[in-house]
């Protein structure tokens, strides 16, 4: 019922199509994706809509947080992407990017190999718990796409990231 | 004796240069400069006004004056304490006036403006206390709109005469151009002249691009765009600015981290696939896509050596960043970065002698050079964030980005030369990373 309708909104098409271009743009909006502002709060697509990406990105929780130079799965990431998992497994018609990030106390390259490592890491711990491969693809940013830009570790932990960006209706 | 150069560069117009006859007298003992040790007094010289009273003669002066200083090496002495005044180019040289000064070495020159458009630059190197030319006198021809390479073409002529070492300023730096906040940076892939003139910018705001390579002849960039929407090397001609993807990657492989082998006829790059990245060489004639690297680790930031032998390259195969070099058809490599902390980012010198190199430890990062064996390893920098050298084509100077921290922490390039001194900042119209110094172009 909701997956029809979901194919069907203008408003949430045109939200995914925005969210979309802002990737190709470099990913302002990509992390997070649709976002906290991407559909309205209430009702259908809101928050309180369990097949809605804002409910996945909030509720479900959109990303993972890793340690210095690491990219292992915490207990408490493997607990979030599980959720993620089944998330995936009862809303079939959505894909995920899995964008990997890391803080910037780190070369600009390495960042980037570390931010792919990172990503596919919670890529395998998602096929793991079975979600298929085919609906998922990871994109590493590096250093590049700070969400906190104070230069402390409290910033950088919520740097070290990766964000699962879910759209709707489009193949991986 | 005539020598002629050919000019490869942004203008398709011919510079020539010739040599003009010698005036004074020819003595012993010439002016000499060792780099190597590290100056510490700079060689004073003096530099009249080049003759010819238009702006290009007075600009002229005054971009020779600012590569030499820029150097570290060389000191100007005030025209205004200058003795002897020169209004003529053939005039003899009054040495006792340069000598009472302390100047070493004396530079004079004119600059003729021709009916077609061209101008011609001619100067002459005086070694003032052994009362004599150093070298023959030269002239540049070439359009005025090129004044600042030709002026560069006379600093480079007076440094490698005084040094021995071949000069740096008729060079470009290709570098990434930064916009905006920390966590929404725009970035653009620009080109400049090693001195942060004549700035052009290559692709616009909509793409995150990263990390420029020279080719070897400078005509070609390699670098790490977004454009596709997943990070992927692109190759551009730098006269054209086409550019294209190096090679088809399947979904969702990211290529990064590329560089030319010094024939320019392959690169080689970092590969990831499954979230382990090794490095690849990729033939750009067919293609041709060879495996050098198979560890489960980061293997990145290759680079070759000048005689296309060897490649240093970064690993964390045990645990941290380390440096190792292994043969140009791959293999394991062997460590040559020893010490506590993280070595990334080598880079052969265009000499072959050493290795520039980003040192990170206690929260603070550092540009170091090493012998290509790991012996010697000494730090240049140290900052919050100082990282990715690349070598000027002397081998003598090196360029970084250095990115200050907090909130409103915003990267620049910064030069420094192999002893350590002479830091500066790289005159950048805005904030800028990710220098790639390319060739001499004379």
């Amino acid at each position: 019922m909701m997956t029809t309708f979901f194919r069907k909104a203008p408003v949430v098409l045109l939200v995914s199509t925005l969210a979309l271009a802002a990737c190709s743009q470099g990913g302002f909006r990509g992390d997070g994706g649709f976002g906290a502002d991407g559909a309205g709060a209430a009702g259908a697509g809101g928050v309180s809509d369990p097949t809605s990406p804002a409910y996945f990105n909030q509720v479900v929780g959109d990303r993972v947080l890793f340690a210095v130079d690491q990219s292992t799965l915490s207990p408490e990431a493997q607990t979030i992407l599980a959720g993620q998992a089944d998330w995936m497994i009862a809303n079939p018609e959505f894909t995920a990017l899995i964008e990997g990030h890391a803080d910037e106390q780190g070369t600009r390259e390495y960042n980037l190999a570390l931010g792919a490592r990172r990503a596919a890491a919670v890529q395998e711990y998602l096929i793991s718990r079975g979600v298929p491969g085919t609906r998922l693809r990871t994109i590493s940013y590096g250093k590049e796409r700070p969400i906190e830009i104070c230069s402390t570790e409290a910033c950088y932990s919520q740097n070290r990231r990766s964000v699962t960006v879910i759209s709707a209706g489009l193949g991986a | 004796m005539l020598t002629r150069r050919n000019f490869i560069g942004s203008s398709s117009l011919l510079l020539a240069s010739t040599a003009l006859p010698h005036i004074g007298l020819a003595q012993d003992g010439p002016l000499r400069l060792e780099i190597t040790e590290g100056v510490i007094e700079p060689l004073p010289f003096a530099l009249p006004n080049f003759i010819g009273g238009s702006d290009a003669a007075a600009d002229i002066t005054r971009v020779i004056a600012a590569d030499l200083r820029g150097t570290g090496l060389f000191r100007q002495i005030p025209q205004d304490a200058y003795i002897s005044q020169v209004t003529s180019f053939n005039a003899e040289v009054s040495y006792p006036d340069w000598q009472a000064i302390n100047a070493q070495a004396l530079i004079t020159g004119e600059v003729e403006e021709r009916g077609d458009g061209n101008i011609a630059v001619r100067f002459r190197l005086f070694d003032v206390f052994s009362q004599a030319p150093l070298g023959e006198g030269l002239q540049f021809v070439g359009p005025a709109d090129s004044w600042r390479r030709m002026a560069h073409n006379v600093a480079d002529q007076v440094y490698s005469r005084i040094t021995g070492e071949t000069g740096y300023f008729d060079t470009r730096v290709a570098f990434i151009h930064e916009e905006g906040p920390k966590n929404a940076r725009l970035k653009r892939l620009a080109i400049m002249d090693y001195d942060g003139a004549n700035v052009q910018y290559l692709t616009d705001s909509r793409s995150l691009v990263l990390a420029p390579r020279f080719s070897p002849e400078g005509d070609r960039l390699l670098y790490t765009s977004y454009e596709s929407g997943f990070p992927q090397v692109y190759i551009m001609d730098v006269a054209s600015v086409q550019r294209r993807p190096l090679e088809a990657i399947p979904g969702g492989n990211m290529t990064f981290s590329p560089r030319f082998t010094p024939s320019g006829q392959t690169v080689v790059l970092s590969l990831e696939q499954g979230g382990n990245s090794d490095i690849y060489g990729v033939d750009l004639a067919t293609g041709t896509r060879s495996q050098l690297t198979g560890s489960p680790a980061i293997e990145t930031a290759p680079s070759f050596s000048p005689d296309g032998s060897q490649i240093v390259f970064e690993s964390d195969r045990t645990g941290g960043q380390q440096i190792y070099v292994m043969p140009a058809g791959g293999g394991e490599g062997r460590r040559i970065s020893t010490g506590a902390g993280r070595y990334g980012t080598p880079v052969w010198s265009p000499r072959g002698d050493y290795i520039a190199f980003t040192y990170q430890a206690d929260g603070r990062f550092h540009i170091g050079v090493m012998r290509t064996d790991g012996s010697e390893q000494r730090l240049l920098t140290s900052s919050f964030l100082d990282e990715g050298p690349t070598w000027a084509p002397n081998g003598r100077v090196i360029m970084f980005t250095r990115e200050t921290p907090g909130d409103d922490g915003a990267p620049a390039v910064y030069s420094v030369d192999i002893s350590g001194r002479n830091l500066q900042r790289v005159a950048t119209p805005g904030m800028a990373s990710d220098p790639a110094w390319g060739p001499l172009q004379s």
